[in-house]
Parts: structure tokens; sequence; C-alpha cells
């Protein structure tokens, strides 16, 4: 069985008092595509940041494609994609390509080809041979997640990939995060943006001052906490509070409830109680909390910066 | 990274408008020394002659070696402070080679682009003293290379408080640093007009605390006539108080500490 692609144990980073990471403790399986979720300062460019080897830990454990965290033969198969990316403004877009390629082990025949197709891909080419320096921020964030890629990484961190980017852009950031799934690489994602999060991960895990508070499935497991509408005569409150599985006091107005439960599995056996206590239903529809939701109910309403 | 440093250097027009700006110097030192040689007077004496010739070439030396500190210090004060403070270090840190080599692929670049204008600088010095005035330095490739010693060493010094501190603190540390070496290297020179032991003293600390003067100093002795050299009353670089081989041994073991000190650090701070 193959390690996992990121797994962390007790991670903790303090810079002089401030504890930016309190004890991060995660795992990331290989070919998934993994979000990262928090509020600003959570710590999340610095969790990344240790993952790669540009911090060091303070104490704990992480372990990055199987080997210590910075470990240099492993790093030959990670890319990353910093927040805000910049770099070098006398170079072109295909020199930047070729640097990051190089530096990276790839060969000079290999960049040939790859270099041209990477700038294609992410819409670049008419400005290939233009200086970063007359480029947007949005097209440095494309010409960023090219280098991050040259190299055709196992593991990839994209740290705001969709920053500065327009709608077209955000559509492409995410068609290139499924193309990297397909290949079979994982891609460790962080972004403010949920509903990008939403529509591309298959895993998300929420931070909080340091500390991962939940992690939560969104891809063809249908097992995550869930709201369910129900409408119907004779529904009672100790009827509802009876049920399995509810994480929240359920609510009741008239005749319809609203409950909030742990798992899509017990639906079934929810309808059959509720209909074996007398009640008459006549809509049972689940609802899917949107990350949004969740989020907000796992950090809390926002109590200023 | 020596390739991409090098590259940087020619793509940002540092080393092309820092070679105009010396061939201006060249034209202007080229026209003085011409100017000099038509001053003289059928009765000036040839002794005295060739002291001016002999101190207008270093002269001229001495405004190659400082341009090219000064050069040395302006162009890489930003390369690791700059990059590390923006963020630019991240993309190139994560890639599968140690920090070591990405600081000294960055030296070497620098040192690569400050081998050709101190060649450059220096050639042409001597070059338009020899077709002006007829005359050259004594030992001129020892001179170009102490020169070179002393801008490596001011680089080292650059890259190791560029691991520590901003881009503008570092340049403010480095050129102060260098003014301090300045004036030692003055300090010790005078005190060997009144054979001053304390203020000798003072001179060789300060030497050692920044060694690129009194590299200069010794740099000078190489090239300066031995004539010319001996004659304090005449020569502004006589060799009153000389830096001994010792001192330039110092001067290389300094370089080696100070850029070890800079891989070090930079490998062990956070990015």
């Amino acid at each position: 069985m193959s390690t996992p692609a990121v797994q962390t144990t007790s991670l903790r980073k303090k810079f002089g008092d401030k504890v930016a990471v309190r004890n991060l403790s995660l795992e990331v399986p290989r070919g998934s595509i993994f979000g990262f979720l928090g509020p600003n300062g959570a710590g999340k460019s610095t969790s990344i940041k240790m993952l790669l080897g540009l911090v060091k830990p303070t104490s704990g454990e992480a372990m990055v494609l199987g080997a210590p965290a910075g470990n240099v033969e492993a790093r030959r198969k990670i890319g990353f994609l910093p927040e805000d990316f910049r770099f070098y403004s006398w170079l072109t877009a295909t020199e930047l390509l070729s640097v990051h390629g190089r530096l990276s082990g790839v060969s000079v025949k290999a960049l040939r080809d790859r270099v041209p197709a990477l700038i294609e891909l992410v819409g670049l080419t008419p400005h290939r041979e233009k200086r970063l320096g007359s480029f947007s921020k949005g097209m440095l964030q494309r010409i960023g997640l090219a280098q991050a890629l040259i190299h055709e990484p196992e593991l990839v961190f994209l740290d705001e990939p969709t920053s500065g980017l327009d709608p077209m852009g955000r559509r492409l950031v995410r068609d290139i995060i499924r193309t990297q799934r397909e290949r079979g690489a994982t891609v460790f994602l962080n972004s403010h943006l949920l509903s990008e999060i939403e529509v591309t991960c298959d895993e998300v895990a929420f931070i909080r001052e340091g500390e991962v508070i939940a992690t939560r499935h969104l891809r063809g497991n249908r097992g995550g906490e869930t709201q369910v509408l129900v409408r119907g005569r004779h529904l009672t409150l100790p009827m509802l509070a009876d049920l399995p599985g509810c994480t929240a006091p359920p609510i009741l107005d008239s005749d319809q409830a609203t409950l909030t439960i742990s798992s899509h599995d017990l639906l079934p056996e929810i309808l059959r109680r509720l209909v074996s206590s007398g009640a008459e239903i006549s809509e049972f529809t689940p609802q899917r909390m949107s990350l949004e939701e969740l989020f907000i109910n796992l950090m809390g309403e926002d109590r200023g910066l | 990274m020596a390739g991409i440093t090098f590259r940087e250097a020619a793509r940002k027009r540092i080393l092309w408008t820092a070679l105009i700006a010396g061939a201006g110097f060249l034209m202007v030192f080229g026209v003085g020394l011409h100017l000099q040689i038509a001053d003289f007077r059928a009765s000036t004496p040839a002794f005295v002659r060739y002291q001016i010739l002999s101190g207008m070439l270093m002269v001229g030396l001495y405004t190659v070696d400082l341009l090219a500190v000064v050069m040395t210090i302006l162009t890489c004060v930003d390369t690791l402070a700059g990059e590390i403070s923006s963020g630019t270090i991240q993309a190139i840190a994560m890639k599968p080679m140690g920090r070591w080599q990405i600081l000294i692929g960055k030296w070497l670049g620098f040192a690569g682009m400050l081998a050709v204008y101190v060649t450059m600088m220096f050639g042409g010095t001597i070059a338009v003293v020899q077709s002006v005035a007829g005359m050259t330095p004594q030992h001129p490739l020892r001179g170009a290379l102490l020169v070179f010693l002393e801008c490596l060493i001011a680089l080292s010094v650059c890259f190791m408080f560029g691991t520590w501190f901003s881009t503008l603190t570092n340049g403010v540390i480095v050129l102060g640093l260098h003014g301090l070496a300045f004036m030692g290297g003055w300090l010790e020179q005078m005190s060997g007009f009144t054979e001053g032991e304390r203020l000798s003293l003072a001179g060789t600390v300060v030497s050692l605390l920044m060694p690129t003067e009194a590299v200069w100093r010794r740099a000078a002795f190489e090239m300066e006539s031995p004539l010319a050299g001996s004659l304090p009353q005449f020569a502004i670089f006589s060799d009153v108080s000389l830096p001994s081989p010792a001192m330039i041994g110092y001067a290389v073991f300094y370089l080696v500490i100070v850029l070890s000190v800079a891989i070090y650090h930079f490998q062990q701070r956070d990015l």
C-alpha cells in the first residue's frame, strides 16, 4: 500500500511568541484533490511552506511523498505555485518555464515540447516572448501555474491559484487541476474561494488557529453532514428529537421540519421511523449543506481581524 | 543559478550601463592625462614628470577600484535580501537542490560579471596610460587580481547580510563597512608618515573588520613603480604602511568565513 502524499503529526510553528501553526495533523491520499480551508491568518500558507521545507517546524513531523518534508529527492516530484507568484521581470514567459524546468531537472530536449504546450495550456501563447514585467497579475498566476507543472510533478501545492484571475481564468485553473487528477497527481489546494474548493476537491480540511478542526469528503461519498427538509402532518418535536444521527436540534415550524443529520446513510431509517411514529409525510428532501454554510458553522461568524 | 544571475546582469543592462559609464571615465581620464603632458614645460625635470604620471596612473586605477567595489555593492545588494522579502526565492528554494547551491550559483554569477568588469576597466585604464603617456604599472595582473578579490569580499559581505536584512539595511551596512575600511586604510597610511603605533593599530583593527581597503593598498603597492612608491612626499599611494602578504591571506580567509556564514544562515532561516 502506498504511503499518503502528505502526512503530518502535531506539526507546530512558532515565530517568536506567535504561534502560526498550533497542532497540524492531516493525511492527504495520493491521487486526490485536497482542499485546505481556513480564515485569514489560520496558518495555511505557513503549513504549506513547512511541507515544502521552506519553513522549519518548531516541532512535530511531516512526511511528503514518503520522505521527510524538505527532502531534496522528494522535491523533484513536487510542484508549487506560491501565493502572489512573481519572478524575475526581465525573463520572458518561455524563458521562465525553461529556467524552472532546468532547475527541476527536466532535460533541454523534453523542455522543447513541454514549454510551448504548457504555455498553450494556460492560454498565454500570444505572450510567450513577452517579459514578465509587462504581465498582469492574472497572467503571472497563469505562468506561475505552468511553472509548477513543468516537471510533471506527482504532488502539486497551489496556494491561492485563482487569485487575480477572471472567471475564464478560474475555469481554466479548475480544468487544469482536474487534468492533474486524471494523470494521477495529487493536488493540495489552498484557496479562499469556497465555491472553487466545492467543485474541484475530493476532500477538504478546515483549519483554524493552526489546527485541523474538521475534514469532509466532497466526492463519491454521500456520508457527509446533511440537512433534510420534511413536510407533513402530525410532526412533533419529541418524535423528531428521538430520531437517530441528529447533530443539531430539529426545527419544527407547523407542518415543516428541518433536520441536521450526521450521514446520508441514515435517511431511509429516519423516514421509516417518522412514518412508523404516525407522521404523514408529503415531502422528504435531503439538502446537502453547502461548503460555505459548513465553513461558517465550523469557524463561527466573522469576529474581525 | 550562476547562468541566470549572469544573464540577469546583462539583461537588466547593469553590466552594459556600468561599462558605458566606465568608458566615459576612461575618456575623461585620457583627456586629463593628455592635457597634463601638454602642460609640461621643457624645463620640467624628467623625474618630476615621471612622478606626476605615475601618480595619475595610480589615481586612475584607484578610481577603477572604487567604481568596481561600489558597482559590486549596488548590483548585489538586492539579490538575496530582495528575493527573500518579495517571496521570489520561494519558487527557487523548493526546487530539488540545496540552498547552498542557490547561494553559490548566484555568487558565481556575480563573480563572473565582476571579472568582466574589472578586466575591461583595468585593461582600459592601462591601455589609455600606455597610449598617452607610454607607461605601464609594475604588476598589472597582480593588481587586477587583488582588486577582484576586494570585489569578491564586498560581494560576500553583501550576501551574508542579505540573508538577515532587507535590501536597504543591507546596502547601508555594507557601504558603511566599506567606508569604515576606507578610513581604516588611510589611518594606517597616515600612521606610516609619523610612525604612530596607536594610529597604526586602529587602522589595522578596522582593516580586520573589513579588509577591502587593505587589499587595495597592497594592490597599489604591486602596481606602483618602486621608485614612485618609495617617495612619500610625491606619491599618495606610497608604501609607507604596507599591508603584508599575511593580510592578503587574512582577506581570503575572511572571504571564506563570510561566505560560509552566509550559506549557513541561508540554509537555516525560514523563507
